[in-house]
């Protein structure tokens, strides 16, 4: 059926045919895949547009499924099943995803395809370092089971690929024990850039999880100030109440929901400035072993259903990247320009990453990444293309899962490593017939 | 793709040498780098225009088209989306004449009649297939409030535009729902090598006016906007005098 697409951002919209199917019948639709191709979709998380396929074959989720977990701590999963299923699973079985990003709504084939990461990636790594083996659908049709110690090459191109060398069917993922469904938080209040950065770097080898919130809107001597919140899977022994009479409690639905699009973008400057001094001003000094659900340490947003939609008809953009360590400077010199431009941004993110993987076209490496989200709009582009030169220059590179507006050389600049990439994807399918709008955009 | 702040990278001029076509590219090219396919007749105009494209910093490329040519439109938009997507197709060429010949002179009017409308309509239902299929693309026509209410002062002209501005808000709803999508672009007066020498009217904007609003509307997903916008009101307006008053009115 012909549908409508945009990523989560809601911009750059396309139509594809999407086509449900099960892993049995991939094989038979790629092999009928027209002269635009054909791209597995996932939940739609992705900001931009990798999950879209112009005038081409869009391929839906395979339903959820999760087979009983491994004695040596692995589970099978298909591909369409999303963190969130995963997570209902595991918890009463004492066992948690090693590795989820700021939303719990994203499938394992989209999480490997984005090697996604979250806030324990300065100690766990990516998406793909848990993954022992996945089944990919290949563009000749067949299926080939590919893992660090099997097709290493075809697999790592496989995770960050963006679904570029096949189709994922299903992937046999490492957990991690945990005895609760709950976190034990720490929150500190830090009044400038230097302070969140000092905090981090002396102790975030201390959390398992640990992200800074920062207000872009602050300026002067307070540019930078941020909230830092790091935590641990809490113990049994931690929790008490109700929380310690139903330890392995698992995420919920939404409990809110944005009903329909916004006519307009309600992100304005006025309210982002308002909203975020608030939010500054109410968040505590120093608060420890505050304990929190998982949902609500992890996936916040989550909370509210679509809250996409308040960006309006034209959407919004997130500007992810990452600068290496000893590439400070470059950090503090890309705020200053976003905080000199007053956009409306509510919070950006500030993380430490630990080193990269094996794949060529994953993001992350070890540094600083700072994510920042603001509405879309024609005039951003010379901001974004001169923080793109800063990071560049910097040796750093922007996140294709969150990119809707990279210029195809500068991606050459940024992933050093497309080549290698590129030469799994000749050999594996050499007349592209996996396409996206993003492979388009970017001439990957 | 046009991506997700409304820049094209590639942009197809239909009549590139005009100066509307080339005010939207250089519009773009403040702030992107698209890709121009400049369709035009040969000659030293189209010449001048690929240079100073080029000039900008941008990918140019010149193609032979001639509006009268029906019959070869087809294979030359075939032949530009077999390379790459169109993601931004202008159809930008049209004729003027003198007014008072055009109504008089059989061939004048025939000419008028044909590149203003016939041939729009003939590239738009080759460029149509092309969005269709791409699943994405946006075909602008430049139009004119001529058409809008048709004027005894320059009927002919008007007449055909009138006609090209409905096809094409016809065409762009036929397109709904494939991804490609129609932007009908009514200027008013617009100082151009076109009208060089007339008495420029109320409301007259530049070419870099109308490609301002052209590259916005694109970002933005209009289908169909005035340039300046006060002259949606004032349009809205003339189309309800009737013929009576109209007759006396200097217009």
């Amino acid at each position: 059926m012909s549908e409508r697409l945009t990523g989560w951002g809601r911009t750059a919209p396309t139509v594809g045919h999407v086509v449900s199917s099960t892993p049995d019948q991939v094989a038979e639709l790629v092999g009928r895949a027209g002269p635009r191709g054909l791209i597995a979709r996932g939940l739609g998380r992705s900001y931009g547009d990798p999950a879209q396929n112009a005038g081409g074959t869009v391929l839906a989720p395979f339903a959820g499924r999760i087979e009983a977990p491994l004695a040596d701590g692995t589970v099978r999963v298909s591909a369409g099943t999303s963190l969130h299923e995963l997570m209902v699973d595991l918890l009463p079985r004492g066992r948690f995803v090693p590795v989820t990003p700021g939303t719990r709504y994203v499938t394992v084939g989209g999480a490997i395809a984005c090697d996604v990461h979250g806030k324990s990636h300065h100690v766990a790594g990516s998406f793909g370092d848990h993954v022992a083996s996945l089944d990919l659908v290949l563009a000749d049709g067949s299926t080939r089971t590919v893992g660090p110690d099997r097709s290493a090459d075809l697999f790592w191109a496989t995770v960050g690929g963006m679904g570029l060398t096949g189709v994922v069917t299903s992937a046999v993922l490492r957990t991690i024990p945990v005895e609760t469904g709950y976190a034990t938080v720490t929150t500190q209040r830090l009044p400038d850039l230097d302070a969140v950065m000092r905090e981090m770097r002396e102790s975030d080898r201390d959390f398992t999880y640990s992200v800074a919130w920062i207000d872009t809107l602050a300026r002067g001597r307070a540019m930078g100030r941020s909230v830092l919140s790091r935590g641990e899977h809490a113990t049994r022994d931690q929790l008490s109440g109700r929380a310690g009479a139903e330890p392995l409690v698992v995420p919920g639905a939404p409990r809110l929901a944005v009903p329909f699009p916004s006519p307009t973008n309600l992100v304005t400057s006025l309210g982002v400035r308002a909203f975020n001094e608030a939010w500054f001003r109410t968040s505590p000094a120093h608060r420890d072993g505050e304990i929190q659900s998982l949902g609500a340490f992890f996936h916040p947003l989550d909370g509210v259903a679509n809250w996409n939609r308040v960006y309006g008809p034209h959407g919004f953009v997130q500007y992810q990247f990452v600068v290496p360590d000893g590439q400070e400077e470059s950090l503090v010199r890309i705020l200053e320009r976003i905080s000199a431009e007053r956009l409306p941004c509510f919070l950006a993110v500030l993380k430490r990453f630990g080193p990269g993987n094996a794949a060529p076209m994953s993001f992350p490496l070890a540094g600083w990444t700072l994510a920042y989200d603001v509405p879309a709009h024609p005039d951003l582009a010379p901001l974004l293309d001169g923080l793109d030169r800063l990071v560049v220059a910097a040796g750093g590179r922007v996140y294709l899962a969150k990119d809707a507006r990279l210029r195809p050389d500068v991606l050459a600049e940024m992933y050093p490593r497309l080549p290698e990439f590129r030469a799994v994807r000749e050999t594996v399918d050499p007349d592209h017939v996996f396409q996206s709008d993003l492979a388009r955009r970017l001439a990957l | 793709m046009i991506n997700a702040l409304g820049q094209p990278q590639t942009l197809l001029l239909l009549g590139g040498t005009s100066d509307i076509a080339l005010a939207v590219a250089r519009d773009y090219a403040r702030t992107g780098s698209p890709y121009v396919v400049l369709a035009a007749r040969p000659g030293a105009r189209r010449d001048a225009a690929v240079a100073e494209l080029a000039g900008l910093g941008l990918g140019v490329e010149a193609v032979d088209f001639d509006a009268e040519a029906t019959d070869t439109h087809a294979d030359l938009i075939e032949g530009v989306a077999r390379v790459r997507d169109i993601d931004v197709a202008v159809v930008a060429f049209g004729v003027l004449g003198d007014e008072e010949q055009a109504w008089q002179d059989h061939d004048a009017a025939v000419h008028l009649a044909t590149v203003n409308y016939v041939a729009p309509v003939s590239v738009g239902v080759c460029l149509a297939a092309v969005v269709k299929r791409q699943g994405h693309g946006v075909i602008v026509a430049l139009s004119s409030v001529a058409g809008e209410r048709v004027r005894r002062s320059n009927f002919v002209y008007g007449s055909s535009k009138a006609g090209m501005d409905g096809f094409y808000l016809g065409l762009g709803e036929a397109l709904r729902g494939t991804g490609g999508r129609v932007l009908v672009v009514r200027p008013g007066f617009v100082h151009t090598k076109m009208t060089e020498g007339r008495d420029a009217a109320p409301l007259s904007v530049t070419a870099e006016d109308v490609a301002a609003a052209v590259t916005k509307a694109v970002a933005g997903g209009d289908d169909l906007i005035w340039v300046p916008g006060a002259m949606r009101g004032v349009m809205s307006g003339l189309r309800h005098v009737p013929r009576a008053l109209l007759r006396r009115l200097p217009i």
